[in-house]
Parts: structure tokens; sequence; C-alpha cells
């Protein structure tokens, strides 16, 4: 068995869409965690959720980083579990070292909320460990700042330690710019750190884990990450 | 107290001499300025609906569903497991005109306090708008600012925006509508009313500080603009999502528990509003301190605090040594929260402010004591609006053209440059996107599915405000019942001109009469709403605008039926009545001549409870693939509608259609009581028996598929427009033109 943390910080919104996702794709038990808990001792993963942690004030992520709930996350992470971040969840752990790379506005200058095409770029994230490399899946955006920013030699770096783990595409699976939807560097949608075990998108896989919402392929990520909490 | 206010000064404020007159009698003694204040702002159009109040009463409001009709924050229906749907669509017209980004945003804001109000946690938001042409970069502002508020508002709550519409029109150039609408899901048992009936409970003010924002918010509402209107952006209020989503949070955490005996949202006059309205429905009193009131500013007198309408605060009646648990739960959430007074028995609204008693108010006085108008009304001399034919209009020549202009026109082109702004998957539960005639949320755990729609047709209502209101309502029923629900309850938001004009007055009760034939007809009952007066700048009125929202249940939400095509080769039928080639007031009129007039077409209301008994009973059966009804721009903008699924998968047709003259009517008529529906071949005749049963004709007009929308008539090739450049003018034309 697997224990799942989803934080939760004042602002946060898709905590309910995370953790009903957990549960349902991989009937382990989920537990909501307020920002002010000091301890995440025995949870083998922590996702951070979307939404507007802190109402975004200073910039998205930004005050997040401050919440006393951060420190045992940064301990988890170091310690080598399972650290995923969702959309504000990815800004999130940007904003606290965690990840690399920061989020600018959108391109458009607009929220956009629409689905998108995901091309998987590499399996060694808790993310993408039950993916295949070069598969594509489609599932909504829903943000304002997921233009994706790194100096020129972070990106080489990312590129070539093959930390992108998520790029936008085409129908045929082309990671051309009509497919990117907030101007990101070469169309990143996410990203894990060097040690391959925090990884976060922009995307939301919690929007697209049952028939009804239209479309299921959200559920091979949370698929992933319950594998890789038994690796 | 201070001395007394002079009649001069309640002239100011809008009151009228009779007025003024009557708040002396009902307070034995004139006002002081700060009363005189509170009653400018309660007696106002927009909160005591002086003029509409003896017309709304036409509207039925019973059903064995209604748990809660109006008179409350907002309205409540039973929809079966327990649960019951709180909603409610209000307006923020004036605020938008003056400010759109906040204007719009605070809209936002205030409808969904009205929701949590009631304890239910906010699961859906709609939106309804109306501006100017975009041709003038003020109204591309005006729209692209409040489309950008809205969204700021309802994404950063975390609530979806599910539905609801847009259209433009030179009217509203100067006075444009946001009405937005919100649906919260409670426990049928726990619905939390605002009413304060025991003496000595402890009033409390939670939630933001309370400054000098927003201050004749209420008045300003409440009268006609002028070229000085944005010389009143002070009046607007500020909104802060953040904020309102930690009240929202600790709200709905306190109600869990039985620690409170009414809450009430501080919107339009604030305190004043909140505490007399809470004291009076419950026949008791309130006596505050207004030293006790956490505050932004420094220095604020009596009237500032009691006509402040800054957002984000709510007022709380708790139950007597119950006190701890506020704090504890208001403390979580960091966020601010003080008695700052009690119910008291003796019905007076008593305001203490450094010592000294600064208003002494009976509450009923400033509620139920309100003037009611019985106004003038007169029909004017156009009426009635002469009947358009095609006889009177030029034949397009090139019908690819002029259908490709009507896919991209500001009235029927996509509105995805819209709904893509606002957050319409959050929660997961939105099985029905934006994009179609309804939008469905689910929830979860339950097969229960809850639709709901926003509709009005500005144009329709100015030519014939009978037909206009009947239609709204009819139309979205029929929205509903595309998508296979039942409606179960509705609310509305009534945007009209200056109601001391006889033509306007005219306009309002003609309006309210044809909705309420339909909603009657129809077995719908009204559980809520708002009424917009004072829709008028620089003289010139607004088209009387009733916008209507309709809530409906599906008792198994995976059997809504879709919006678009689902596959090659389904067959295409057009169900409903015939002599539906009206085009009087229709969307090809005005898009393609360029021209509004035109008597709309006659409602069929019989008809209409056949179409929904049928497209309910098809969705139940699975017979039907996709549906949508027929509304702007008919037929043709039906099956346009329905190529382009939100996934970006998109599916040709070929219409057949038989014209024995000219081709308008059929295409772009806009006769009530019509869907169009895609059907899987082996379905065909099951569907035709269940028309027949229903009393619904059903006609084939042709069959899903190829790369291009084709349409012959009488055999021969008439239109053939290839679907990439079909999809690129729908889809983008409104972001095209928004952000020219």
């Amino acid at each position: 068995m697997a224990r799942f943390a989803v934080l939760v910080f004042p602002g946060t919104n898709c905590e309910g869409d995370v953790h009903h996702a957990i549960e349902t794709v991989t009937g382990q038990p989920a537990e909501l965690v307020w920002h002010k808990e000091g301890s995440l001792d025995g949870f083998d993963a922590a996702v951070v959720p979307g939404g507007f942690a802190h109402g975004d004030y200073l910039r998205a992520g930004g005050l997040a980083r401050f919440s006393p709930v951060m420190e045992p996350l940064i301990r988890m992470a170091e310690s080598g579990r399972a650290v995923a971040g969702i959309c504000n969840g990815f800004q999130i752990l940007q904003e606290a070292g965690l990840l690399p790379g920061a989020m600018l506005r959108n391109e458009s200058l607009s929220y956009v909320c629409r689905d998108v095409r995901l091309r998987v770029e590499a399996n060694s994230s808790p993310l993408t460990c039950g993916l295949e490399p070069g598969a594509t899946l489609r599932m909504p955006v829903g943000h304002a700042e997921g233009n994706f920013r790194a100096d020129d030699d972070v990106l080489e770096a990312l590129e070539a330690d093959e930390q992108v783990i998520f790029r936008y595409c085409d129908d045929g699976g082309e990671a051309s710019d009509a497919a990117n939807p907030n101007g990101s560097r070469n169309n990143i949608a996410g990203v894990r750190n060097a040690r391959g075990n925090v990884a976060a998108l922009m995307p939301h896989p919690d929007r697209a884990y049952e028939e009804a919402l239209g479309g299921v392929d959200g559920r091979r990520l949370f698929e992933s990450l319950h594998r890789f909490t038994e690796s | 107290m201070s001395g007394a206010a002079t009649l001069e000064a309640a002239l100011a404020s809008g009151l009228s001499t009779e007025e003024f007159r009557q708040i002396g009698a009902l307070l034995g003694r004139p006002p002081n300025p700060t009363e005189l204040g509170m009653f400018s702002a309660m007696w106002s159009e927009h909160c005591s609906y002086k003029s509409s109040r003896r017309h709304l009463a036409r509207f039925p409001t019973e059903s064995p569903r209604v748990i809660e009709g109006p008179g409350e924050n907002a309205g409540a229906v039973d929809i079966g497991h327990g649960l019951a749907a709180v909603f409610k669509v209000e307006s923020h017209n004036h605020p938008t005109f003056i400010e759109p980004f906040q204007g719009a945003a605070t809209g936002v804001g205030g409808i969904l306090r009205d929701i949590f109000t009631m304890g239910a946690r906010p699961v859906a938001l709609m939106n309804s708008l109306r501006f100017g042409p975009l041709s003038v970069p003020k109204n591309r502002a005006l729209f692209t600012g409040a489309v950008a508020g809205i969204a700021n508002y309802g994404n950063s709550m975390g609530i979806p925006t599910v539905g609801g519409e847009v259209f433009f029109e030179d009217c509203y150039s100067l006075n444009p509508l946001v009405n937005a609408f919100a649906l919260g899901i409670a426990p049928a048992d726990r619905i939390f009313r605002a009413r304060a009936d025991a003496p000595g409970s402890p009033v409390w003010c939670v939630g933001s500080k309370t400054g000098r924002d927003g201050i004749h918010g209420a008045s300003m509402a409440s009268a006609a603009f002028d070229e000085e209107a944005e010389a009143k952006r002070p009046t607007v209020q500020v909104g802060d999502p953040f904020l309102e989503k930690l009240l929202m949070e600790a709200c709905l955490e306190l109600m869990r528990g039985d620690a409170l005996i009414a809450v009430q949202d501080m919107g339009a006059a604030g305190l004043t509003c909140s505490t007399s309205e809470v004291a009076s429905r419950g026949g008791a009193g309130v006596e505050i301190d207004l030293d006790r009131v956490a505050q932004r500013e420094t220095g604020m007198n009596a009237y500032e605090i009691m006509l402040s309408e800054s957002q984000e605060r709510m007022l709380l009646v708790v139950r007597s040594g119950r006190e701890a648990e506020v704090t504890r739960i208001f403390d979580k959430w960091d966020l601010d929260a003080a008695p700052i007074g009690r119910v008291s028995g003796d019905g007076l609204l008593r305001v203490r402010h450094q010592g000294q008693v600064a208003a002494e108010v009976p509450c009923r006085a400033l509620t139920d004591d309100a003037p009611a108008f019985d106004r003038p009304a007169a029909r004017p001399s156009w009426w009635p609006c002469p009947e358009v034919t095609p006889a009177d209009l030029t034949e397009p020549t090139d019908w690819n053209a002029a259908i490709r202009e009507l896919a991209g026109s500001p009235e029927l082109a996509s509105r995805r440059f819209v709904y893509e702004q606002y957050d319409h998957m959050v929660r997961s539960d939105t099985v029905v996107r934006p994009g179609g005639d309804a939008g469905v949320v689910r929830i979860k755990g339950r097969e229960l599915g809850i639709a709901m729609t926003l509709d009005g047709n500005g144009r329709y209502t100015a030519r014939d405000p009978r037909r206009g209101g009947a239609l709204a309502v009819a139309e979205a029923c029929r929205n509903l019942a595309a998508v296979g629900a039942t409606p179960v309850g509705a609310t509305n938001c009534l945007n009209f001109g200056n109601p001391e004009r006889p033509e306007i007055m005219w306009e309002f009760t003609e309006a309210i009469a044809g909705m309420t034939e339909a909603l009657d007809a129809l077995a719908v009952p009204i559980t809520g709403g708002n009424v917009s007066f004072y829709n008028e700048t620089e003289g010139q009125n607004i088209f009387p605008t009733p916008v209507v929202g309709v809530v409906g249940v599906l008792d198994d939400a995976t059997r809504r039926i879709a919006q678009h095509f689902a596959a090659a080769s389904d067959l295409l039928f057009l169900a409903g009545p015939g002599g539906g080639d009206a085009l009087g007031a229709s969307a090809f009129l005005k898009e393609h001549h360029g021209r509004t007039d035109g008597r709309p077409p006659k409602p069929d209301l019989d008809a209409e409870v056949r179409l929904g008994a049928f497209l309910r009973a098809a969705g139940a059966a699975g017979l039907a693939a996709s549906a949508r009804d027929l509304s702007e721009g008919g037929l043709a903008a039906a099956a346009i509608e329905s190529l382009f699924a939100p996934d970006g998968s998109r599916l040709g047709a070929e219409l057949e259609l038989e014209c024995a003259d000219r081709l308008e009517g059929p295409l772009f008529g806009e006769g009530p009581a019509r869907a169009l529906l895609s059907v899987r071949p082996g379905d065909a005749e099951a569907l035709a028996g269940l028309a027949a049963r229903e009393g619904v004709p059903l006609a084939e007009v042709g069959a899903v598929g190829g790369d291009a929308l084709r349409i012959r008539v009488n055999g021969s090739p008439a239109v053939s427009l290839d679907l990439e450049g079909l999809a690129d003018t729908f889809r983008n034309s409104l972001g095209r033109m928004a952000l020219a």
C-alpha cells in the first residue's frame, strides 16, 4: 500500500480533483494536508495540486514556499520519495527550488483552458515511469502563467539530461508552435529534477481520469506515480 | 444624533420629495444625514424593486421541488438524492461600464456569496454579456476587460464557468450588460436562511475590512448614466477573489456545525442592507457598534461605514455561547471576524458610533415599508412591429459566402475566445463543456447530472416583448432538452431601460407576461432573480433584455446527449413543426442585411413541451448521437456548431433540403420548438417511432460525413465549404475581432 499526501494551501482549488483522481485510479488512500502541517512522515508520495496558493500574490507560487509544510516537503524530495506538481503545484516547486525554470505569463496574456496534446519525452520520472517515450496524451490545461523559461545553458542541460518529460505537440506528435498554448520554450509542458524523483507539469491529468470528463489519458500519470512508490 | 437632513440632500441622493416626506412620517422626525443615506440606498430601485415588485408577483414560483423561492439570497430546488441546487443570476451592468474588469469581477464575487450564504458549495458559474459592436475600440476594451475580470474571479475561486452567452448590438455601446449566474449544491435539509429571530444573539462581521469603496453603489445602479459616468469610478468596488475563497471555505466549514442562526452577505448597501434585512425577515431588530467594525481606513464616519460596499464581507448571527467556534475557524483561515452587536427585540436598527447613537431606524422601514409603484405603462406608437419576409429582401447571390460570413459573424461565431479564458474544467465534474446548448456538471459518486443554460434575445424582446419573453424561456428549456435534461427551476435577470418612461414599463410588463405564459406551459417555477432598470445612457435605452437561467436534472449524467456530430454516416433529422422560416429580428437579418427589425417568431409552447419530452426520451433511450436546438441562425447555425468538437476533432455534413421558394427561410429561419439531431442509421426507425408517439414531426435532412459542409437544394449542390476554412472562420473570428 502507498500513502499519498495532497497539499492544500489557502487558495489551492484542485485538491479535491487530485484526491479523487488518485483514489479512483490507484485505489490507494490519499490525504489532504493543510499547509501549516510540519510533517509529512508516513507518506510515500506528495502531490502539490493546482489553484492559486496564497492568491498567487507576489507571483504564481511565490509565497507558498514560506508555508510550514514546505520544509518537510523539501526533506521528502531529498530522501528520494516522489514529489509531483500539477499547474500551480509546478510553479510552487519551481519557486521552492525543487524544479528548474520559471513561468512567465502566457504569450497570449490570457488565461487558457482547453485540451492540449502532450508527447512523452522521458520515462525517468514519477509521473512518466509507466509511459512510453513518444506516446501522446490529451488532457486540459488551465493557467495564465505557464510559459516555461530557463537560461540557454540551463535549457541545454535539461535537454541533454532528459529532464524534459512532456512537450506540447499537435495531433501528429509534432512539437509545433501552433500546438504550444502558452509560448513555453522548446514546447516544454513538464520537467523532472536531476535525481528523477521530483516532477511536474502544467496540464491537468486530474481533469482527464474518467470517460465522463472527455478523456482518460491522465490516469496514466497517476498509475506511474503509484508504480514509482512501489519501486 | 447629528442634525436633520434637508430635502435638497434627499433629492441629491436620488430620493423624491414624496419619499423624503414618507421617511419623516415613518420616523416621526426628519432623518439625520446617516439615516438619509441608509434610506437612499435601501429605497433605491436596486435594493427595493419598487417599480417591479408588483409585476414580479405574476411569475409562477411553486412546484413540489421548490425548497426556497424568491426572497432569500438565492432560490433552491430539490434535485433528488437528498440534495438541493441553489442558484441565482444577478446583474452588474453599471459597475462594468465604469470599470469593466473590476465591475464584472465583483459581479461574480457577489453572486457567489449569495450561493454560499445559503450553505451551498458553488459548483458552476455562467454569465450573459452584451456589448456594443466590436468595430468600436471602446467596446473591445469593455468586452475584453469584462471577460478578463470574470475569468480572474471565477478561476481564482476554483469554480468552473460552464456556459453563458454574449451578443453585440449598438444599443449596448454605452450600457453593456453583465449578468452573472452561480449554482451550488447543499444538503436539501441544511439550507441556511437569513433570518435573525433570537434577541440577544451576537451579530458578527467577518471577512474583509470595511473601506470607503463602493459607497453609493446601489444608488449609482439606480440612475441613468450621463457623460460623467466615468467620474463615478470610485463607486465601483475592487474584488479580491483570494479573500473570498478563504471566506467561502471558512463559512462552509462553520455551517457544517450548528453555531449559526443566520448568514447574510454584504453586497449593495453593505452593513445597512445586511443588518436590516436579516432582522426584518425574522421580525427582530439589531443593534451594532461601528467602532467594532474592522476598518481599512482611518477617520471613516458612520455614514461611510454603513454604506460601504467593500467586497468579501459577511454578516453572521451566531448562537449565544458558540462564539469560540467562529473564532477558531476564522483564525484557521487567517480572516478578520469580530462581534459588532446583537439581535434585539425592539425591531429597530440602532447604530452606535463613538459613544453616540448615529442612527435609529425601524428595520421594516428600510425593507418592507419601502415604496412600491404602479408606474404607468403605455404601448408605443410603433406597435405592432411589421413582419419581414424574403420578399422584402435581396436574395444572396453567393450562398457559400453568405454562410461563411454568418459562421464568422459576431452573432454566430464560436465563443471559444471567451470560454477558453474561463476555467471550465476545475472540480473535474464538467461533463458538457461550454460551446454546447447547455453546460452539465456531474456530482461525484452519483449518477446525477445538473444542466444549466442562460438565454435571452434582446432583439426579439425589442420588437415584441411578449414574444421575446416567452421565447427566452422556451429556448432555455429547449437547450436543456438538447442535452437530455428536465428543467426544474429558473432564475431571471430583467435588464431594462428607465422605468419612469411608460413605453419602458410596457416592455417590462409585456415581457413578464410572455415569460409567465412560457413558464406556466413548461411547468418551470421562478425561484429568484434580479431586476436592473435605468439601463439608459445619454437618453438611449438598451433593448429590453430579459435573461433567463434554467436549471435541469439528468438522472443519469452518462446518458447526456452529445453536442457535436459523433460519427460519419449518421443520419440528420430535423425535429419540430414546419413553418420555421421566420426571419423577423433574426441573426441572418442582422448580419447579412444589417437590420434588426421584423417581428420575432410566434412562440409555440405546446410544440416546445412535446419537443422537450421527445428529446429527453431519445436521450434516455440512447437514440440521439447528438442534438442541437435551432435558435439564432436557424438550421445553418445548428449544423455549423455541431461540426467542431471541443477536443479539436471535426466531422463534415451534407444537408438535403427541399425548397419551393427562397432559401433564406429554410436555412436561417428561427421558428421555435425545433432541433437538429444526428442518429446512427440503425436507430432511425426507433427514433421515428418515438417522434410519432410524442407528436413531434421529424424530417430526414441529410447525413454526417465528408470533409466539408455541403448543402443540396432540391437535389442540386448549393453550398460547399471545406471544413478547414470553415473551422478557422467559425472558431477564430470572435478572437480576431476582439483583439483587432
